[in-house]
C-alpha cells in the first residue's frame, strides 16, 4: 500500500505536526512500509473466531461513583509550558 | 418549487453522577479553574481511565424512557482530534458500538399534532475541557474542569420538519431526562446542549439535501430562532440556483443568524479506533431489569393519570405534569381537597403566576404545598371567598405565615351571616335612595354599585352568594 505525499501532509495536518518539506517523501515510504506489514495480517484465515477489541480477556471493569481526592492545579499545571495562575495558557486557536 | 426542511438533532445531555465518567474527579460546577482535576482525566502518559458504574446505569435508565434497545455488548473508541480542550489528543466515546438505538420520542405542535421522532442512538462519552479566549492578546485559557464529565448523547432521525417539532422535541427530551432524574437539565451550565442538523429539499423528494451544523443553541428560544433562520437561508441560497456548502455554523444570540464556523476543506476526519484502555461493556438482562425497577412514573404516563385520576383538561395536566416537581407540588396540595379543578386554576395561574415574576422555581416557593392547601380549603369550606384569598395569598408570599394566622390577624373570614348581611343591605338601600330609585326604574347596572357598598362595609369579607340575591329582592 502506498501512501502518497498529499496524505502525508493531510495526517500531519491532522496531528498538527509541522512536517520539513524534505522528509515527506522519506515519510510516505515508511508510512507505506509499515502498512504492508500490516497487511500482511489480511492473509490469516481468521474464519469463525470472534473480533476481539481489546487486549485482554476482561469485561465490565467497572468503579462506583465515589468522590475522591483531586490532586488539583498545582499538579496538574506542573509541566505546563505557560500558566496564567490556574489556567493553562495556548495559541489563540479561533478567530 | 416547494422545499421541505429535514432537521435531525444531537443532545448532549450531562449525567448527574457525582464523579467523571473514567475517574474520580468532581463533576461539580463552578470550582475554580483546574481544580477538578487529575492525571487520567488531562490524559497524562501511563494512566488508566475506568468506567463509571453510575454513568452507565443512567445511560440505561435514558435509553429505557425512550424505548431504545440496549445493546447486550457496547464498546469506547477514540476519536481523534488535536484541540486544547481534550489534552489527551482524543476523546473517548462510543462510536462504532453504543449502548442503546432504535428509540422513539413522542412529541406534539400545535400545527401538525401527535407525531413520533425516531431516536438513532444513545452513546456515551466524555465531555471535553473549556476555552476561555483573551479578549486582548491571541491566546487562550484553558480550565480542564469538565474534561472527562459524563455525557450521553441522543441522535434522533431525521424525522422533524419544522422549528416548533425541533423545539417539542428538546422541550420534551429536557422534561423526560429529570423526571428519570439523570440530568439536571441546567442550560446554562451546558448540563443539557443541542446541535441542530438541517436540509432542505424539494418536497416528495427521498433523497435528503446537503445539511448544515448548528452549534451554541443554548435555548430552546434559540433552537427554534435559529433553525428557522437556517431554513430561510438555505431556502434563498437554493431559490438562487447556488448549492449548499456542508459546513458547521454557529448561531449568535446577539445579531440573530448563523455564520459558517469552518469550511469543508477542513472537514472532520476522526479516525475513530477502539480504545484499547477499557474494555467492552456487557449490559445483561438482570441489569436492565434493576434499572427497570428504579424508574419512575414518566411524563406521559402521569399526564394520562391526571386526566383519568383527578379530570383535569388535557391542558391543565400538560402544564401540571410539565416538570417533576410542579406535579408533586399539585398532588401535595390536593391531598384532603375536593375541588380539584379550582386547585388546578389556583396553581396554574396564582401560584406559578407568582413564581415566574419572582423568578422562582416551584421548589423555590415561599408557599409551601401544605399551606397552599390549607388556603384552598378555606376557600372550599366559604371561611373566605375568592377575593380574600388572593390577599391572604399575598401576605402568604410576603411574611410566610400560615392561612389561618392571616385570615385570623387580620379578621378577614367571610361574612356569610345571613340576617348581618340583610341588615347591612337595608341599611345601604336606605341611605343611597336615588340610586335605588334608578335601579328599579331599569339601571341595572347600579347592582355592582350596591355590591361594592356592601363589600366596603365589610372590608371584602361579604360573601357574594349570599349578597346577590339579597340585593336583588330588596330592590
Amino acid at each position: 500500500m502506498k501512501i502518497s505525499k498529499d496524505e502525508v501532509e493531510k495526517i500531519a495536518h491532522l496531528a498538527r505536526l509541522d512536517i520539513d518539506d524534505s522528509v515527506k517523501e522519506m515519510l510516505s515510504g515508511q508510512l507505506s512500509h509499515i502498512l504492508d506489514y500490516i497487511d500482511k495480517l489480511k492473509d490469516v484465515d481468521v474464519e469463525g473466531v470472534t473480533p476481539s477489541h481489546g487486549s485482554a480477556f476482561l469485561n465490565n471493569v467497572l468503579r462506583e461513583d465515589i468522590l475522591g481526592v483531586s490532586p488539583g492545579p498545582d499538579v496538574t499545571l506542573a509541566n505546563a509550558p505557560e500558566r496564567d495562575e490556574d489556567f493553562y495558557m495556548v495559541p489563540r486557536i479561533v478567530k | 418549487m416547494e422545499l421541505e426542511p429535514v432537521i435531525g438533532l444531537e443532545v448532549h445531555a450531562q449525567l448527574k453522577t457525582k464523579t467523571k465518567i473514567f475517574c474520580n474527579c468532581s463533576t461539580q460546577f463552578g470550582r475554580s479553574p483546574n481544580e477538578n482535576t487529575c492525571p487520567v482525566c488531562t490524559g497524562m502518559p501511563g494512566v488508566l481511565p475506568v468506567l463509571n458504574f453510575q454513568a452507565v446505569t443512567f445511560a440505561i435508565k435514558a435509553a429505557l424512557a425512550t424505548g431504545c434497545k440496549i445493546a447486550r455488548e457496547s464498546r469506547f473508541d477514540r476519536k481523534n482530534y488535536f484541540y486544547p480542550d481534550l489534552p489527551k489528543g482524543y476523546q473517548i466515546s462510543q462510536y462504532a458500538a453504543p449502548i442503546a438505538e432504535h428509540g422513539h420520542l413522542d412529541i406534539e405542535t400545535q400545527k401538525n399534532g401527535a407525531k413520533t421522532i425516531g431516536i438513532t442512538r444513545i452513546h456515551m462519552e466524555e465531555d471535553a475541557g473549556k476555552l476561555i479566549h483573551d479578549p486582548v492578546r491571541a491566546r487562550s485559557m484553558v480550565d480542564l474542569n469538565r474534561t472527562g464529565v459524563p455525557l450521553i448523547e441522543i441522535v434522533s432521525e431525521p424525522d422533524i420538519r419544522t422549528a416548533e417539532e425541533a423545539g417539542a422535541y428538546l422541550r420534551k427530551l429536557h422534561t423526560l431526562l429529570k423526571y428519570i432524574d439523570v440530568c439536571d437539565g441546567n442550560m446554562e451550565e451546558g448540563s443539557f446542549r443541542c446541535d441542530a442538523n438541517i436540509s432542505l429539499r424539494p418536497r416528495g423528494q427521498e433523497k435528503f439535501g446537503t445539511r448544515t451544523e448548528l452549534k451554541n443553541l443554548n435555548s430552546f428560544k434559540n433552537v427554534e430562532k435559529a433553525i428557522r433562520y437556517e431554513i430561510d437561508r438555505q431556502a434563498y441560497v437554493l431559490e438562487e440556483g447556488k448549492s449548499i456548502i456542508q459546513e458547521t455554523r454557529l448561531w449568535d444570540p446577539n445579531k440573530n443568524k448563523t455564520a459558517s464556523m469552518r469550511g469543508k476543506e477542513d472537514a472532520h476526519d476522526y479516525r475513530y479506533f477502539p480504545d484499547p484502555d477499557l474494555p467492552p461493556l456487557i449490559v445483561d438482562e438482570t441489569w436492565i431489569q434493576s434499572v427497570a425497577k428504579l424508574m419512575p412514573e414518566l411524563p406521559d404516563q402521569k399526564m394520562v393519570r391526571f386526566i383519568e385520576q383527578f379530570q383535569l383538561s388535557v391542558y391543565d395536566a400538560t402544564v401540571l405534569t410539565s416538570n417533576l416537581d410542579l406535579a408533586d407540588y399539585f398532588e401535595e396540595t390536593i391531598k384532603g381537597l375536593s375541588d380539584i379543578k379550582q386547585a388546578a386554576n389556583w396553581t396554574m395561574t396564582t401560584l406559578l403566576g407568582m413564581l415566574n415574576a419572582k423568578g422562582l422555581n416551584i421548589t423555590q416557593s415561599p408557599v409551601t404545598a401544605t399551606a397552599f392547601s390549607t388556603l384552598l380549603k378555606l376557600i372550599e369550606k366559604k371561611a373566605i371567598n375568592a377575593k380574600t384569598a388572593k390577599n391572604v395569598f399575598e401576605q402568604m408570599v410576603s411574611s410566610c405565615k400560615t392561612p389561618e394566622t392571616i385570615v385570623k390577624e387580620n379578621g378577614l373570614e367571610q361574612v356569610s351571616d345571613h340576617s348581618q348581611l340583610e341588615e347591612l343591605v337595608d341599611k345601604i338601600i336606605l341611605e343611597n335612595p336615588d340610586e335605588a330609585a334608578a335601579y328599579r326604574g331599569g339601571k341595572t347596572k347600579l347592582f355592582s354599585f350596591f355590591m361594592g357598598q356592601v363589600m366596603k362595609n365589610t372590608r371584602g369579607k361579604a360573601d357574594p352568594k349570599i349578597v346577590t340575591p339579597l340585593i336583588k329582592s330588596k330592590l
